[in-house]
């Protein structure tokens, strides 16, 4: 005879991909890696950002990126002439990294390079501005980009993205005045729903507000340093 | 279209649990909850669900989605308030901004409900 059951399970539907992320979590404070999870639309410049980044930093902080994107490699390789590890992960049809991904290209640095080598892990996410938002990968702190030209009313429209993010880039200012846009506007718009998210406008052409995100970098990395992290066992 | 991933998220969670019930039971039901103020549509993941799960183990099951409205608190004014999505997320009365979410982030499976073979009982 057949009997019903109930379980109550009460847990997250991404329980599976939370736990793979406080894997990778765990691995990244273990060697002393601090991660960062950029995330935009496609085209908001995230590559070109890491150019800047990469050439103007590299020699003060040891940088390795993991780079997402659906099906090439065009990206990691624009990133592959600042002489950094760069790890390619295609996600064939899916539009996000998830921490399966990204322990998979984690994985890969740890065995091609030591890792307690590197400060900083630079993961590039697929150009989305909906799904990243809930698919943790084991990053210390989301970074989200915004162009100028994407218009200001993109975090009302994707509120979950810009509610998240710890820092926020409002890239291709040099294109604003053409644009019509309105900076003060995206500003208020998110601090609706973010009133403590580092609020940055930058330009990868002029390098206008770079050095502001450098010293937000700078700063973000003293300040995972100095907590004291977790000597969890992790496989 | 990114509910086939959260699908292919809930089904690994639910095979997660499955997989440490002894009798691997037949599920009948999954209920969840999803929260208005998440990047989940509950319509297409019922459809996601129902394609992806087709010669799984969870072939033949039912999603049932309880919906939860995004609410927030106000600190300034001491009172819940319900934001507008895509309009307006501050809170209407004192324009502080939507800090406290109290309901709407949800992404969880609530219960699943399942059928199990018993030995019939003898005289």
């Amino acid at each position: 005879m057949h009997q019903t059951f109930d379980a109550a399970l009460g847990i997250n539907l991404l329980h599976a991909n939370q736990a793979g992320a406080d894997h990778n979590r765990a691995h990244f404070d273990q060697w002393g890696i601090t991660c960062l999870n950029l995330m935009s639309s496609p085209g908001a410049g995230k590559t070109a950002l890491l150019e800047k980044t990469l050439a103007a930093l590299n020699q003060e902080i040891k940088i390795a990126v993991i780079e997402g994107d659906m099906t090439t490699e065009l990206d990691a390789d624009r990133l592959r002439q600042y002489n950094v590890p760069v790890i390619a992960i295609n996600t064939g049809r899916s539009c996000h990294l998830d921490s399966k991904m990204v322990a998979g290209g984690m994985h890969r640095l740890a065995h091609d390079y030591d890792p307690t080598e590197f400060d900083l892990v630079l993961v590039e996410n697929v150009g989305n501005l909906v799904c990243p938002a809930e698919f943790e990968v084991g990053e210390h702190a989301k970074v989200a980009l915004l162009s100028v030209t994407e218009g200001e009313d993109k975090p009302l429209k994707y509120p979950v993205m810009f509610q998240e993010a710890d820092c926020l880039l409002i890239t291709k200012t040099d294109l604003a005045p053409y644009v019509d846009v309105d900076l003060e506007q995206i500003v208020a718009n998110v601090r609706q729903m973010n009133p403590d998210c580092v609020i940055i406008p930058v330009s990868a052409k002029t390098g206008e507000g770079l050095a502001t995100w450098f010293a937000w970098l700078r700063s973000y990395l003293e300040q995972t340093k100095a907590v004291d992290r977790p000597l969890s066992t992790v496989h | 279209m990114h509910e086939t991933d959260m699908t292919k998220a809930l089904i690994l969670t639910v095979k997660d649990w499955w997989e440490t019930q002894p009798d691997r039971p037949q599920i009948s039901q999954v209920y969840l909850t999803v929260g208005q103020f998440t990047c989940v549509e509950p319509v297409s993941l019922q459809f996601a669900f129902e394609v992806q799960t087709r010669n799984t183990f969870l072939a033949g099951a039912e999603l049932v989605i309880q919906e939860t409205p995004l609410i927030a608190f106000c600190h300034q004014c001491q009172q819940d308030y319900r934001p507008e999505i895509g309009i307006q997320y501050a809170c209407p009365d004192c324009r502080s901004p939507m800090e406290d979410i109290r309901s709407g982030r949800e992404l969880k499976i609530e219960r699943i409900a399942y059928a199990t073979e018993e030995a019939s009982i003898s005289q």
